[in-house]
């Protein structure tokens, strides 16, 4: 394998940690006011993340930083292109964050309640940007050779909302929805359990139910080729699972093969893309591919080193989180839940 | 504006705004562990309540501190795609190998830090800050040595077609004296910073009356670390300086209005230019001060900005090579003067401390505890602003100008509308976590729970 495919393949790996981890952490802030009644169930939800939800954004970051190392080009052209969509998408991790932090801090109504509802839509927002975002890069957008020699996204906005992406995007934000209540009912007890349960169900459906048409009309008019038919297959059985085990109240499972889904996902819609980074609408002579988007030779033997050498312990110390906090949360474990630490002066 | 300017405005905004919680978490993580430390070894009540505390206030910023990290990674790629093309052969790999090594550190054993009190025994839950600190230490250096390049590019060549900048060595990149000098010079600062956080809310609650068994330790740890601190940053300081004056001598001219080349050149604490920045109207200076700084010699020659204009003219071609010299000019004083003015307040309250520890209530008392925590962060903004302005107009210097930067394809409408929204969306996280901060040490210590490996079913010691 060259240097530029393991670096494809790299950023498809990134990726696919990106979107099975923060894409549980986007569900279950999608379903916090649907999913918690009170203040005690409403801060165990949110303490299922608490621990895990920063760690999960970073696979962004490095995905970011490694397409700027590896494919400068790919780099550029996405994030100027895709400029609105990507600027949504930052306020809504910069709000979502902090609103994590501080919502707890007081007890008012007026308070929590706005925070809340900033998660949500926080979380909601790059849940379904994400999948618009991939499934243009998937179908391709109008790139334009300048005269420097760049390829220039040339689309403007509007070009980015057409029907297969945000057929796309709805399918990811239903994803996440049902990983996020997999997760939820693995991580809680009591009514919590219950209800996300019962959400992954109706959300479950209705995203294999999005993701057929998506994967139907990805391979009619995307590609067809035998890899991405086998990508599809997997993340539809895998869902099937998912499903089963979920009516079974095997959580576990239900999980586990969501995020199989999940990784297949992106998986699938790499191996479509594949040797194309970014294909171009206005035809082959202008698309990024992974020779002339790449950096060379050297800067990839030098990233690959860092990136063999320090991956594993990433994936070490990140699993070592998750296997400490593996305990379910009972909201009648968060203490004075309806009271927040900054709300009375000590004397 | 154009797109250009609103894109460099939009950079400037948000990269100062970033780097008011970067050296207070930098900063503060140590101080944070230090205590917790304290904590761990002699098992005193009072450390653990200033751990938890400090640590809270520490959290506050952290949060700030991280999201709006964010929009600094892909800001180059939205608002400069041309410089992304340009140098992201060698400007990438550093952003990348901070995500892989510092990123995941810091925000997974912080995250095992906040919640794991009752998860983890005592001295593992004491290794998980410490580590998450040494990850905010690798992540300056990365990317310090990612911005030493664009001051002063190295381990380079260009391609073949002349279009981009292509790495030839990482080891050069990632060890050259400016990243170096920056490392060594924007460390202290936030410790600097978090020392002056620290002891400014510990003398309050000195004054106040209120847990002066918690504040006593910490306003004495952190007036030491204003101090020593204050000693690494002069030291490194002057390095960063000499560096300067061999690798960008514009910027060292413009920083002291130096306008013509002369030995014995004064260090000037004070000037009145004309307003184009040609010539100054008024100047006092300290003799000879200046060529030592520059060259460790008082008869130094130093070079002035109208001869190195020239000699950029022949070098690079027709253009204007100088920076905003009134710019340059203050901000490196204020730098400083911020700065130097926290140590001395530091110095000061250690002085009327040196018997029995009390600090005598008075008016000037109370006013400069609160001013205290602001010193060193209006001198560390001015540093930066200081450092990127007067590399102008080069976004990495001899190599790209800033104006060849900007991404072709964004037009000025979406980089305002953007510029406007972070505005806002940044000041009013700023107010809300003014209001917390501000909250939170008036609630005071009260009473932590102790983490104590809880059973299936009891309280969690701590929940979002």
């Amino acid at each position: 394998m060259s240097l530029n495919s393991f670096w494809f393949l790299l950023i498809a790996v990134l990726w696919v940690g990106y979107f099975v981890l923060e894409g549980f952490d986007f569900g279950v802030g999608i379903l916090l006011p649907f999913v918690s009644k009170n203040q005690a169930e409403r801060r165990a939800v949110l303490t299922t993340l608490g621990p895990v939800w920063d760690g999960n954004e970073v696979w962004l970051l490095v995905a970011g930083g490694a397409t700027f190392a590896a494919f400068p080009e790919w780099y550029a052209t996405l994030f100027s292109g895709f400029y609105l969509p990507l600027f949504l998408i930052l306020v809504s991790l910069i709000v979502r964050g902090v609103a994590f932090e501080y919502r707890s801090k007081y007890g008012k109504e007026s308070w929590r309640g706005r925070w809340d509802i900033a998660i949500t839509i926080s979380s909601l927002l790059p849940a379904l940007l994400w999948g618009v975002a991939f499934a243009n890069i998937v179908r391709g957008v109008p790139l334009t050779k300048s005269a420097a020699g760049a390829m220039e996204y040339s689309g403007g906005f509007f070009n980015l909302l057409n029907p297969y992406s945000l057929l796309g995007g709805v399918t990811t934000l239903f994803l996440f929805i049902s990983h996020g209540a997999y997760f939820l009912a693995l991580k809680t007890e009591g009514e919590i359990r219950v209800r996300a349960n019962k959400m992954g169900q109706q959300a479950g459906l209705l995203t294999a139910l999005l993701a057929v048409l998506f994967f139907a009309w990805t391979l009619v008019s995307v590609s067809h080729r035998s890899w991405v038919v086998g990508g599809v297959t997997i993340a539809v059985v895998s869902w099937l699972a998912a499903l089963y085990s979920n009516f079974r109240a095997r959580e576990g499972w239900a999980f586990l093969y969501s995020a199989i889904t999940t990784a297949f996902v992106v998986i699938t819609l790499f191996l479509a893309l594949y040797p194309n980074v970014m294909p171009s609408s206005n035809g082959e002579d202008t698309s990024l591919n992974i020779f002339n988007a790449s950096s060379t030779h050297y800067t990839l033997k030098v990233m690959t080193v860092v990136a063999v050498f320090l991956t594993p312990f990433v994936l070490l110390y990140q699993g070592w989180t998750y296997w400490t906090f593996r305990k379910r949360i009972n909201p009648s474990q968060i203490a004075n839940a309806e009271t927040g630490v900054l709300d009375t002066i000590h004397p | 504006m154009n797109a250009l300017d609103l894109a460099r405005w939009q950079f400037a905004i948000t990269t100062v705004y970033h780097f008011i919680f970067v050296p207070i978490t930098i900063g503060s993580g140590f101080l944070v562990a230090g205590l917790q430390t304290a904590w761990y070894r002699t098992n005193k009540d009072k450390y653990l309540k200033a751990t938890k505390f400090f640590g809270k206030l520490f959290l506050i910023n952290f949060a700030i501190g991280v999201v709006t990290g964010i929009v600094q990674e892909f800001q180059f790629g939205m608002n400069w795609s041309s410089y992304s093309r340009f140098v992201g052969d060698i400007f990438g790999a550093p952003l990348a190998m901070e995500g892989l090594l510092a990123f995941f550190m810091e925000s997974t054993f912080l995250g095992l830090w906040i919640f794991g009190w009752d998860r983890l025994s005592k001295k593992m839950h004491l290794a998980t800050i410490w580590i998450a600190s040494l990850g905010t230490l690798l992540s300056a250096y990365f990317i310090l040595a990612a911005n030493a390049f664009m001051q002063h590019p190295t381990g380079y060549g260009m391609s073949a077609n002349g279009t981009r900048a292509e790495l030839k060595s990482i080891v050069a990149v990632l060890t050259q004296k400016t990243a170096v000098s920056a490392f060594f010079h924007t460390i202290p600062s936030a410790f600097l910073v978090a020392g002056s956080l620290f002891a400014g809310i510990a003398g309050w609650m000195i004054l106040k009356k209120r847990d002066v068994d918690v504040a006593q330790p910490v306003l004495k740890m952190g007036l030491v670390t204003i101090i020593i601190s204050f000693v690494f940053i002069a030291i490194s300081g002057d390095y960063t300086s000499r560096v300067m004056v061999q690798q960008q001598p514009m910027k060292m001219a413009a920083a002291e209005s130096l306008y013509e080349t002369k030995a014995n050149a004064p260090f000037s604490l004070f000037t009145i230019g004309t307003l184009d920045g040609s010539r100054p109207v008024f100047q006092i200076g300290l003799p000879s001060v200046l060529s030592f700084m520059s060259t460790g010699n008082f008869n130094g020659v130093v070079e002035g900005v109208n001869d190195l204009q020239k000699e950029y003219v022949t070098k690079y071609g027709e253009g204007n090579y100088k920076p905003n010299i009134p710019l340059a000019y203050w901000s490196f004083r204020l730098m400083i003067g911020f700065g130097a003015l926290a140590a001395l307040l530091a110095l000061f309250l250690l002085w009327r401390m040196r018997k029995g520890g009390s600090l005598p209530e008075s008016k000037f008392m109370h006013l400069s505890l609160r001013a205290l925590p602001f010193l060193p962060l209006l001198g560390t903004s001015f540093g930066w602003i200081f450092t990127e302005s007067a590399r102008q107009p080069w976004v990495v210097f001899g190599l790209m100008k800033t104006a060849d930067g900007v991404s072709p394809t964004v037009s000025a409408g979406n980089v305002a509308f953007t510029m406007i929204a972070f505005t806002l969306l940044y000041g009013v996280l700023a107010v809300i976590e003014f209001g917390l901060m501000v909250r939170t040490i008036r609630v005071g210590v009260g009473k932590p729970v102790e983490g104590n490996n809880a059973n299936d079913g009891q309280p969690l010691t701590m929940a979002y």
